[in-house]
């Protein structure tokens, strides 16, 4: 069995499962509950200043469901610790003493002056927390108050607060990003700037859900009126990947470590995480939809994974992928896939043909003349583009193979070993000459 | 009761073979519609195929990738309408059609996974929502000054009438029968149609107006086709088979032996069903729909021994395999190659009936083996296709038929130029509802264009 210990930035768990600061680890309650269930970590619900904020008592959290009702993404609107800050203190302190081997990491969320910080950090680190995490993500509430996603979408603020609790911390600093902006290169580079140990991300994303079909009200309301929440949930794991290893492949930030966070369900998703450049990942949605339960197979599934990979750690996987992204100027033209249809696989629905026919290239022959319905790719119109693969319902019927010599017959060019790009295709007009 | 029904004065026969709770549940509906949940997680699993098989496979042209999207996108009015405007019998076609060999065999979900999308049950989902609502999704274009008669008030006369009333003409029906629906009313098993369905979806198809009913008019009687031609500029015949045909033998008039048809009119048309005579053995001669149909209620009225006794082999059998399947579940006997011979009485009641067992040729004749078997009966039905009725039909006209059967081309025209027919009256047919729909929809078409020619 490989070892799924974590030992991220020298905080060890377990696992590389941890709960993020979200509603699940709100208080003592439910963080035993998570660790009696198997989680390696959490990052307990954000810390603030007395007097503690106020929720709203109407709905605080709304899904996009599939028919089946399973939940694709996840909005809300809950704000950080509605409890005094003592008490989340002191149940810190007993948590941390009762669960010695569980990380636990204080997230915390305070406004732009420095004495706010000296006063409260030195009291949480004084819990016994291994780390913390600065909330500067949260965009809907707290950022109003020049807080949260307040603070993430600006570098300056960033590297400012970043500062701060690094002058007041002697733990692991940890800052969680927003996804709320245009390059998250900006703001990763600035909690390196402030000296930042890692960054975690991401947040939720600015949404509303939809509107009340009867009221023709934004939906859902407190009592007729409503704000926009933050997204989450499975529907957002790509988002959250790409800046993910936006940061890992960046020059500068390429060493920061990452704690991922963005739709992570099972643990095919931590795997996309941990291969794109994050060190452990961070888990609320799943979590909320399905209770504590779903790590088991988070554990047994990433375990499983590194055996058949012969990879005998967690450690060895982190960031396997991250060689493999690169800008599109420097994909290779020269490259060319053609789809191909098993024939024996495919159920003869025709939805290849009719997505490349309306929305593509033309490229699936739709044919009766047999009697039977016959769906043929036509090389001479394929473009290689992936969407009969996209939307075909079967598994491996509809596969991208990629021309290795002769000619394209869409082109009428012969297909080359050498790699070309657009750096120095004759259309660039800046192609390197 | 009619003469051929069965009286009590064999001791075999009797009513009240099982409680009136017993039979009631007998007769619930043979699948329960889908809740609201179970619609939407079906519907999601179309495909939503492009030049859909199951629409190809449907006789009334059913849209069904289109109306499951509705459903999947909560727009149930639209699915209806999808459904509805082809067939305006969509709800009762989506209780009675043999989905297994139409629609649902054709899905792709076949290959996939061995398990069709519910198409059937779906779409009585989306129609009932209009149906029990009384949403009306069809409205009259402006009068168009011509007047059709249809006769035959079911499916395929219905359908006709209601798209020809949609067009602005004015319709009269003209029915034999008390009650409207033909078929719908009077012949489908009752467990697929419980609740006085068929009266429901009347209600809801003539609420459109333009339709004039005219019931007790029968051809050969009160009406016929001259006379409907000169009064009016169009005609379509949806008059069904008016008879049944015959097993041609000695006595086959004795006490016991029952048109299947008949028994299960009457068996629509009560509103005690316990109170039904019912046989102890039954023997049903037939292969189709109407033997697996009174196989299976005599079974659910409490006969004790059904047997459905077939001419040809189970792979010729008309009833559907799902339908073959439903019979034995409901522990009915079917037994193959079995040709009828004779009717043995015992004091003018049927007691048992003999048969040759027959051997297919390899030409697909049937030879007999001369091997006899006996089954015991106290009731014999025949259910062995019906006839068509021609008084009142052929006299002093060229109306052409041919195997017992008015002769229409693809529109549904006849010989006569303004005769149009559609259902089981008319050749090539398949007797199934679905089809009577569409031959109805497609006369209608045709009669609208025909009459409103250079107007």
């Amino acid at each position: 069995m490989a070892d799924l210990t974590s030992n991220f930035l020298g905080i060890k768990s377990p696992n590389p499962f941890w709960l993020a600061s979200a509603p699940p680890t709100d208080k003592a309650y439910n963080v035993n509950r998570a660790f009696e269930a198997g989680w390696g970590g959490v990052s307990w619900k954000t810390l603030g200043e007395d007097p503690h904020i106020v929720n709203v008592n109407g709905p605080r959290y709304t899904t996009m469901m599939s028919n089946d009702r399973r939940v694709i993404g996840f909005n809300n609107i809950e704000l950080i610790t509605d409890r005094p800050f003592q008490v989340n203190l002191k149940e810190m302190r007993q948590v941390k003493r009762d669960w010695p081997d569980r990380a636990l990491v204080a997230s915390v969320m305070f406004p732009m002056n420095e004495a706010s910080w000296a006063k409260h950090i030195p009291i949480i680190e004084d819990t016994g927390i291994d780390g913390f995490e600065l909330n500067f993500g949260c965009p809907h509430g707290m950022s109003e108050r020049g807080m949260g996603a307040a603070v993430g979408q600006v570098p300056e603020y960033i590297k400012q607060a970043t500062e701060w609790c690094k002058k007041y911390a002697t733990v692991p600093v940890i800052v969680k990003l927003t996804p709320n902006i245009t390059d998250v290169i900006y703001p990763a580079e600035a909690v390196l700037e402030g000296g930042g140990d890692a960054v975690s991300l991401i947040n939720t994303i600015n949404s509303i859900m939809r509107v009340d079909y009867d009221s023709l009200t934004m939906f859902p309301t407190t009592g007729g009126m409503g704000t926009h929440g933050g997204y989450c949930g499975e529907a957002v794991k790509p988002i959250a990947l790409n800046m993910v290893a936006e940061i890992a492949r960046n020059e500068k930030t390429r060493n920061l470590p990452i704690s991922g966070i963005g739709g992570v369900s099972t643990w095919k998703d931590a795997v996309d995480f941990i291969a794109l450049g994050a060190s452990n990942v961070q888990v609320c949605t799943a979590a909320m939809v399905y209770g504590f339960k779903i790590v088991e197979d988070m554990k047994t599934g990433l375990s499983n994974f590194l055996d058949e990979k012969g990879m005998n750690s967690v450690d060895e996987l982190i960031g396997k992928a991250v060689p493999s992204v690169t800008d599109w100027k420097f994909l290779n033209l020269n490259h060319v896939d053609k789809a191909v249809i098993d024939q024996d696989k495919c159920i003869k629905c025709g939805r290849c043909h009719i997505v490349c026919e309306d929305t593509s290239h033309q490229a699936i022959e739709y044919s009766t003349d047999s009697g039977d319905r016959v769906f043929t790719v036509k090389d001479d119109e394929c473009v290689g583009c992936n969407l009969c693969v996209s939307v075909c319902p079967v598994i491996d019927c509809i596969s991208m193979v990629a021309m290795t010599s002769g000619t394209d017959p869409r082109t009428g060019k012969a297909i080359s070993p050498q790699a070309s790009d657009w750096t120095t295709h004759p259309n660039n007009p800046l192609k390197v000459s | 009761m009619s003469d051929n029904n069965l009286t009590n004065k064999v001791m075999n026969i009797k009513s009240h073979r099982l409680s009136k709770k017993e039979i009631d549940d007998n007769f619930s509906d043979l699948h329960a519609p889908l809740s609201a949940i179970e619609a939407l997680i079906e519907a999601d699993r179309c495909y939503f195929c492009y030049d859909a098989p199951c629409t190809k496979a449907c006789p009334s042209d059913i849209d069904v990738p289109g109306f499951i999207q509705s459903i999947r996108s909560d727009n149930l009015t639209g699915a209806a309408e999808k459904i509805l405007s082809e067939n305006i019998f969509g709800g009762m076609c989506a209780r009675d059609c043999p989905t297994e060999e139409l629609c649902q065999l054709a899905c792709v979900r076949n290959d996939h996974e061995q398990k069709p999308v519910e198409i059937g049950l779906l779409q009585r989902y989306a129609t009932d929502s209009v149906l029990n609502n009384g949403v009306q999704l069809f409205s009259r274009q402006e009068n168009t000054g011509k007047s059709i008669a249809v006769v035959g008030a079911g499916p395929a006369g219905i359908s006709c009438a209601h798209r020809l009333a949609v067009l602005g003409h004015k319709i009269t029906v003209y029915d034999a029968k008390d009650k409207l629906g033909g078929l719908n009313e009077y012949g489908i098993a009752a467990y697929k149609t419980p609740n006085d369905f068929a009266q429901q979806e009347l209600d809801y198809i003539l609420d459109i107006g333009g339709i004039t009913i005219e019931t007790g008019m029968q051809l050969g009687k009160q009406i016929n086709l001259e006379s409907l031609q000169e009064k009016y500029d169009a005609v379509f015949l949806g008059c069904g088979l008016g008879s049944v045909n015959k097993l041609n033998l000695d006595n086959e008039d004795i006490s016991g032996v029952i048109d299947a048809v008949e028994y299960i009119a009457n068996l629509r048309q009560t509103n005690n069903k316990d109170e039904l005579m019912v046989g102890k053995n039954i023997v049903v001669i037939g292969g189709g729909m109407t033997a697996i149909d009174i196989a299976v209620q005599s079974k659910l009225l409490g006969a004790e021994q059904v047997t459905i006794a077939y001419r040809r082999s189970k792979k010729i059998m008309a009833a559907s395999e799902y339908e073959q399947a439903l019979a034995k579940k409901h522990d009915v006997q079917i037994q193959y190659n079995m040709s009828p011979k004779r009717l043995i009485a015992d004091d003018s009641h049927v007691t048992a009936m003999e048969f040759d067992v027959m051997k297919p040729q390899k030409n697909g004749s049937l030879k007999a083996s001369g091997e006899n078997i006996t089954l015991k009966a106290d009731v014999v039905f025949k259910a062995i296709g019906q006839k068509l009725v021609t008084e009142g039909l052929t006299e002093n006209n060229s109306l052409e038929i041919e195997k017992g059967r008015i002769v229409v081309d693809e529109h549904r025209k006849t010989s006569l130029s303004k005769v149009w027919a559609g259902g089981d009256c008319v050749l090539d047919g398949d007797n199934l509802t679905v089809s009577a729909v569409q031959d109805g929809k497609l006369a209608a078409i045709s009669i609208n264009e025909t009459l409103t020619q250079g107007a």
